[in-house]
């Protein structure tokens, strides 16, 4: 799992690449925590990610709780659409702002 | 203090790197606590016993560690194993004891057992795909999160007295090409048709069962077609706590239990319930010469009823029978079904074989049985159905006298074989069905008529279309040259065995489906259709499709347009239904006026008013709407099961009202059955009834 961040305008940009499981979530966790801090508008880029599990699922929903709870606004983007389908019949899907471009998503917590 | 800094939140021991301590006994099974997983299994009878841990997947443990004697408490071993990867994790045990059959110990140290607490079961992720049989334990307990998301869902508490139940099985209700959802034969691909369940407007979905089971168990090849034939029902269980992997489209990334759970949180957002049909009677270990999948090789005497040479009791028909009154499993069952209610949200059970439920430890009835008892009485569980299949296969039949305690409603078999006999027209049925249309007062006058569940159909026997289309049974292709089914059917095809061109055959087939559903949905108690039904589907004649994993059981959905006269009847029927209470109560009818209407609740009427036939063909009942609600109308409803037409003299309307047709069996659509009050106006005080055909006014 590799885990790159950037800013434009205010909001942060997390392209995450590999697969985001039970063993790889913590540390994904413990990277974004100083981001939540610093931005009320952040992206996830999902495009390189090419296994979700279960705990990535979960880590994502705690995530989206997490950044919500402090009028934060979180979108998804790069979702492929195996990784979209599992979000749908587990019912993760849902809970989230996907968005199909980046430029979509800049919109999307705009 | 915060809860990081108890001290039995680390660990004391530790082998191979691998470090654990004592644990707690309660609750069994496996439970993710602070920095680790509890493990706990009772064993009456073990020397020892060592837990096996696996990666997933992975032929070989990656540690085994055995339990020191000072981790046992009573007969529970438990142990806290730390820095585990939950999502990565199987685990199994071994138990060493006495090779002692003649006592009914069969322990077996090489073998490794799975949980029977386990909530998630790997081994047959994916349906249909090929085990990997040289695997030395098949069935691979998992770890749960039990962490999903309901929001504000709840289980809906529908009045048991407003349900329509729709009895489905979740591969063969989307398998079929013609189905066209995402992921065929899955939970996720059952969600897609809510829209479809809504619009036909039942509000309960039983499930055929969807505890973890082996499709494999038992398959064989047919003889001459070379057909896989394999346990496509299901009723024969692996583990209690596990929804069936295969059945979830994520099964093979694990997520089964996420899939099933949301497919239950937008079941309720439609108002439907879901139930389940559950089987406790046996397990899929069999008899001794069955496979150790769990119970036999951790508690063999304690889990199932033996025969006093060790031998196992066969009540199920399966091989062997769950010691369900031993207070041991009598917790496991109470145990698994709270699991149920308060985890995934089930609003009912269905009991496969339920009087087994009520046998003793030696396999004698009891007339107090602590397991009906304690799950009557359970608060968990209080406001969920509880409905008893209640008959088993050791030769007990208590339809009407199972041990309810007020709250167990049964499947009426007498319901079933008394409206198969009146509609294909047998004599001297009126007051046999005058009965069963009532709820079945003589079986349940003290428990009301929602404790009688009605159908004419259900998944072990006929579809309807195979009712009205064969007299006798075709399971030739079970491969048991037509020995196995049942033959006692009740059925009538109509003037031709099987599938044909005539017209006449095929309109009769039409009518006759209209009035079996006629009758089911005009009767007291809670009504229930097969899967398909309302669609003619068919099995050609096969009444035991247990096996068949193919287009034989599965629910085509070309079938929603060809037979959609059908359907538009079935779901204005239903919708019928639900628009008049005076169907629906849930107290016997009083054969009186007890509200000052002028008319008795209920009336019954041959071809000439207030005088009934009772022993001929033809039936009429009266209901009085008042008595159900100030609102709701009057209904006759005429039933001729004489195949010529028959004039009936109908009973006079209330003042200022007039009869109007609600349904009439005998006309095509859109004639059939009228929406609200759109149905024309009866005149005269004579009604023509056509053969075989069922009229019911509304005033």
């Amino acid at each position: 799992m590799t885990f790159e961040s950037s800013e434009e305008n205010g909001i942060g940009t997390v392209r995450l690449a590999g697969s985001l499981d039970g063993k790889t979530s913590p540390e994904v966790r413990e990277q974004m925590r100083p981001l939540l801090a610093t931005y009320s508008k952040i992206i996830l880029d999902l495009s390189k990610v090419d296994y979700l599990s279960s705990a990535g699922l979960r880590l994502l929903l705690l995530l989206y709780r997490e950044f919500s709870a402090k009028k934060g606004k979180l979108a998804l983007v790069g979702v492929s659409e195996d990784i979209r389908t599992v979000m749908s019949h587990t019912g993760f899907l849902d809970f989230f702002t996907l968005a199909g471009t980046q430029a979509e998503a800049v919109e999307a917590v705009s | 203090m915060s809860m990081e800094e108890r001290i039995d939140f680390y660990p004391t021991h530790e082998t191979g790197g691998v470090r654990f301590r004592r644990g707690r006994p309660l609750p069994f099974g496996a439970t993710i606590v602070p920095n680790g997983v509890n493990f706990s299994i009772f064993s009456s009878a073990a020397d020892s016993c060592t837990l096996v841990l696996f990666r997933k997947r992975e032929p070989k443990p990656f540690i085994e560690i055995k339990f020191p004697p000072e981790f046992r408490i009573g007969d529970v071993y438990s142990m806290i194993v730390f820095d585990l990867d939950y999502e990565d994790l199987e685990y199994g045990y071994r138990f060493s004891g006495p090779w002692q059959p003649e006592w009914g110990h069969r322990f077996d140290e090489s073998k490794i057992v799975g949980d029977p607490y386990a909530k998630v079961l790997g081994g047959r992720d994916v349906w249909r795909a090929q085990p990997d049989w040289l695997d030395p334990y098949q069935h691979r307990a998992r770890l749960s999160f039990d962490d999903f998301d309901w929001e504000d869902d709840k289980p809906l508490e529908i009045p048991t007295k407003d349900l329509v139940i729709y009895e489905a099985h979740v591969r063969g209700f989307t398998a079929h090409t013609s189905s066209k959802v995402s992921a065929p034969g899955t939970f996720g691909g059952l969600r897609e048709k809510i829209p479809y369940l809504r619009s036909l407007g039942i509000n309960c979905l039983e499930l055929l069962p969807i505890y973890e089971f082996d499709e494999w168990e038992n398959n064989r090849q047919h003889p001459e077609t070379g057909e896989l034939l394999l346990n496509y029902w299901g009723y024969s269980t692996v583990g209690f706590f596990a929804p069936k992997a295969g059945y979830a489209a994520t099964g093979k990334l694990g997520m089964q239990v996420d899939e099933l759970k949301n497919l239950i949180k937008e079941l309720h957002r439609a108002g439907i319930e879901i139930m389940l049909d559950v089987v406790f009677n046996h397990t899929a270990e069999g008899d001794q010469r069955g496979p150790y999948i769990s119970y036999r090789g951790i508690d063999n005497r304690t889990y199932y009823i033996l025969t006093p040479e060790g031998y196992y009791y066969n009540f199920s028909g399966c091989g062997n029978t769950l010691n369900c009154n031993h207070p041991v499993v009598r917790n496991m069952v109470l145990d698994c079904l709270r699991y149920w209610a308060s985890e995934y949200h089930i609003d009912g059970f269905r009991f496969d074989l339920a009087s087994i439920l009520g046998r003793d430890q030696n396999g004698a009835p009891l007339s107090n049985p602590p397991l009906l008892e304690s799950l009557a009485y359970d608060p968990v569980l209080s406001k969920c159905k509880l409905i008893a299949e209640a008959w088993d296969a050791g030769g007990l039949y208590q339809v009407g006298s199972f041990p309810a305690y007020g709250r167990w409603a049964e499947w009426n078999g007498k319901y079933r074989d008394a409206a198969r006999r009146f509609i294909k027209s047998e004599p001297g049925m009126t007051g046999e069905i005058a009965t069963r249309i009532q709820g079945s007062p003589d079986l349940y006058w003290y428990r009301g008529p929602t404790a009688s569940l009605n159908f004419i159909t259900c998944h072990d026997g006929f579809t309807l279309r195979d009712l009205v289309s064969y007299d006798y049974k075709h399971n030739e292709a079970n491969g048991e040259y037509n020995r196995d089914g049942n033959d006692d059917n009740h059925s009538w095809n109509c003037g031709w065995e099987g599938e044909t061109n005539d017209p006449g055959v095929n309109a009769l087939r039409i009518r006759q489906m209209k009035n079996a559903a006629t009758l089911l949905f005009t009767s007291r108690g809670v009504p229930m259709l097969l899967m398909g039904d309302e669609i003619g589907r068919t099995q050609k004649g096969n009444n035991n499709s247990y096996c068949h994993d193919n287009e034989l059981s599965w629910m085509d959905w070309g079938a929603v347009e060809k037979e959609s006269e059908l359907l538009r009847f079935f779901s204005r029927l239903i919708a019928f239904r639900h628009a008049h209470p005076a169907l629906r109560g849930d107290r016997f009818f009083a054969h009186r006026d007890y509200v000052g209407s002028g008319k008795p609740d209920i009336s019954f009427h041959g071809t000439r008013a207030w005088q009934p036939d009772w022993g001929g063909r033809c039936l009429a009942f009266m209901l009085c709407g008042q008595h159900a609600s100030p609102k709701d109308s009057d209904m006759y409803v005429a039933m001729n099961a004489y195949w010529d037409g028959l004039p009936f003299e109908i009973p006079w309307p209330s003042e200022g009202k007039r009869w109007r047709v609600a349904i009439n069996t005998s006309m095509q659509q859109p004639q059939d059955i009228f929406e609200g009050e759109s149905g024309p106006i009866i005149e005269s005080s004579e009604l023509i009834v056509g053969g075989r055909s069922i009229m019911v006014l509304i005033a």
